[in-house]
């Protein structure tokens, strides 16, 4: 009597526990179920689409209608087929390069500059920093658009007064080349406070004593950079140049606003805006499609570095 | 000695200009931009730039906000931010707990998923974004763009949160299960108050990305009367052939205010964020 009590009271038991514990491993799966769903709406259904356009003929008719017309890889064929795609590609990479090795290099100059500056200057540089990195970009772009305008821009007054050349009404929108130029400067300049300060911040860990060390033995400042310095911020400096890439391949609304839509030709595109006039100004979002789904497999590629990096970080804690 | 220190004294003095030179460069375009926005007209358009408006006007402020759809297109853009925001932080908190107090099984495909989307360029995603909420009618509508503007915030929060989560000893919450409080219990007494500065930090610095966008709402949003403030700001220049210099600039600066305003206060807190882990300070 009594022994058959018992098991049925160990079996409720058990049972009790076993609910309990697959209720508690329910949990984190309970806690990210809503934002799962919602990713999936807001995002994998429209990657989805994506890939489903690319393959079809998609105008405007079609959006009316509801209903593209399937072309199968036609709109991969012409694009690839495309020599402004290709241009575009080429131009981007290398506006990619100019704009990543500048915003790295200076970066790190200035971090390097704002551990050697005094404490007062060190305070005021660090706060005019964050002061350039709270500027909205629509907001910088037009700032750079007026003191870069050919009639009364400051910048051709300061440079003239500089001496260094005659820049009287000096058109900066006036080539591609130029064009270009000002939208990097106005990237580099508004993503070095991001860079500058994450740098700096990484320099505090770079032990003084082993620095104090090598310049008692008689390391000049290149050789303490290139040995020590350098070796430390490697992890902080990979991750930053890997985001500068990522960042200033698909940028768009710095060129597109600064060099302005009236502006804007086959000429000048870079890939975003090609994706843009191509696929939404014109409304040929099959083509558009296709384009996209280049450009976002290119970007993977680019990421993987920065991904691993930080799902290692964050399967770690 | 007397020599050396001489000398470090004048390397020191040198970097110390440079900083200052650095300063100046960096902060110019900010300083133009306000200094424009209190000028005359005469002062602003004149070869001779005048850098201090020593007797500044607010007319080219008045003149910006009764631009036609200024209070609209601001209303617009605290709509969407708002609406963003609260229901982003709700979501990611969640997600966020579950990243960083429990272990489990998909949870590292969960988090290639929350940093690999933060990589997507906005750009690529217009098409799909557009024909799709084409489709269900939500283009020219505040809840479309709320939409496209949860794709980027929902990942970036929830990364951030489960970083401020991290820093919350766990033993915290344990002593409290074992003096007998429920899950439920330990969450509203402990994490929630805990939390409070990271919740906050986290919804400003969403509210920041979402206020500023531009790509989407440019795409999504035909109406004046519909659109937000950084694409009424970017059809300022273009509407008519002669540029109101001083009435762009106030119409900058005020567009930037609450951005710098929020910025000042979080950036210490949230600036890592991209990067955490990476800097072990």
């Amino acid at each position: 009597m009594a022994p058959a009590a018992e098991t049925m009271l160990d079996r409720s038991r058990r049972r009790r526990r076993f609910w309990g514990r697959t209720l508690r491993s329910a949990v984190p799966y309970g806690l990210i179920l809503p934002i799962v769903v919602v990713i999936g709406v807001i995002l994998g259904y429209p990657l989805y689409w994506l890939v489903k356009l690319s393959t079809e003929r998609y105008g405007l008719f079609e959006l009316i209608r509801h209903a593209g017309v399937s072309v199968g890889l036609a709109n991969y064929r012409s694009v690839l087929h495309d020599q402004v795609f290709w241009h575009t590609l080429l131009r981007t990479v290398v506006f990619t390069t100019a704009n990543v090795t500048l915003t790295m290099v200076i970066g790190m100059l200035l971090a390097l500059l704002l551990a050697r500056v005094g404490t007062v200057v060190r305070i005021l540089l660090s706060s005019g920093l964050v002061l350039v990195w709270s500027m909205p970009v629509v907001v910088a772009v037009q700032i750079w658009y007026w003191m870069t305008n050919y009639e009364n821009g400051v910048v051709n007054y300061i440079l003239t007064k500089l001496g260094i050349g005659n820049f009287f009404e000096h058109d900066w929108y006036a080539t591609t080349f130029s064009q270009l130029s000002l939208v990097t400067l106005l990237i580099v300049w508004g993503a070095l406070p991001f860079v500058v300060i994450t740098l700096y911040a990484g320099l505090a860990q770079v032990p003084h004593d082993l620095i104090e060390a090598a310049e008692v033995d008689g390391a000049r400042s290149w050789r303490v950079f290139r040995d020590i310095t350098l070796p430390i911020l490697r992890p902080i400096l990979l991750i930053l140049t890997s985001l500068s890439i990522i960042w200033d391949f698909g940028v768009f609304t710095q060129p597109y606003l600064l060099i302005g839509q009236s502006k804007i030709s086959t000429g000048n595109y870079l890939m975003s805006i090609y994706l843009f006039e191509e696929g939404y100004f014109k409304s040929d979002y099959g083509r558009g499609a296709a384009i996209s789904l280049l450009m976002l497999l290119m970007v993977a590629v680019l990421s993987v570095v920065y991904v691993r990096k930080m799902v290692r970080i964050g399967e770690a804690q | 000695m007397n020599a050396r220190r001489r000398g470090r004294r004048a390397r020191q003095a040198g970097w110390n200009v440079l900083g200052l030179a650095i300063f100046v460069v960096m902060v110019f375009p900010v300083f133009w931009m306000i200094s424009t926005a209190f000028k005359s007209n005469e002062q602003i358009v004149s070869l001779n730039p005048t850098w201090f408006p020593l007797h500044p006007t607010i007319q080219h402020f008045r003149d910006a906000i009764h631009r036609p759809y200024f209070w609209v297109d601001v209303k617009n853009s605290l709509i969407i931010v708002s609406v963003t925001v609260a229901i982003s932080i709700v979501l990611a908190f969640l997600a966020a707990v579950a990243l960083a107090r429990y272990r489990f099984g998909g949870r590292k495909l969960f988090i290639v998923l929350v940093i690999g989307i933060q990589m997507l360029p906005q750009a690529g995603l217009i098409i799909p974004l557009y024909v799709v909420l084409a489709r269900y009618h939500e283009t020219n509508a505040l809840s479309g763009v709320v939409i496209t503007y949860m794709t980027f915030v929902l990942p970036f929060s929830v990364w951030t949160l489960r970083g401020f989560l991290i820093g919350i000893p766990k033993e915290l919450e344990e002593a409290a299960m074992v003096d007998g409080s429920t899950r439920l219990g330990v969450f509203m007494k402990i994490l929630l108050p805990l939390m409070g500065p990271g919740l906050v930090a986290t919804s400003v610095f969403a509210f920041i990305t979402t206020w500023n966008e531009y790509i989407f709402a440019r795409i999504l949003l035909n109406d004046q009367s519909k659109q937000t403030v950084t694409v009424w700001l970017s059809y300022f220049v273009g509407s008519s052939r002669h540029t109101d210099w001083g009435a762009l600039m106030a119409a900058s600066s005020l567009t930037a205010i609450p951005v710098v305003i929020f910025f000042l206060l979080v950036q210490r807190r949230i600036a890592f964020g991209l990067t955490a882990g990476a800097v072990r300070g």
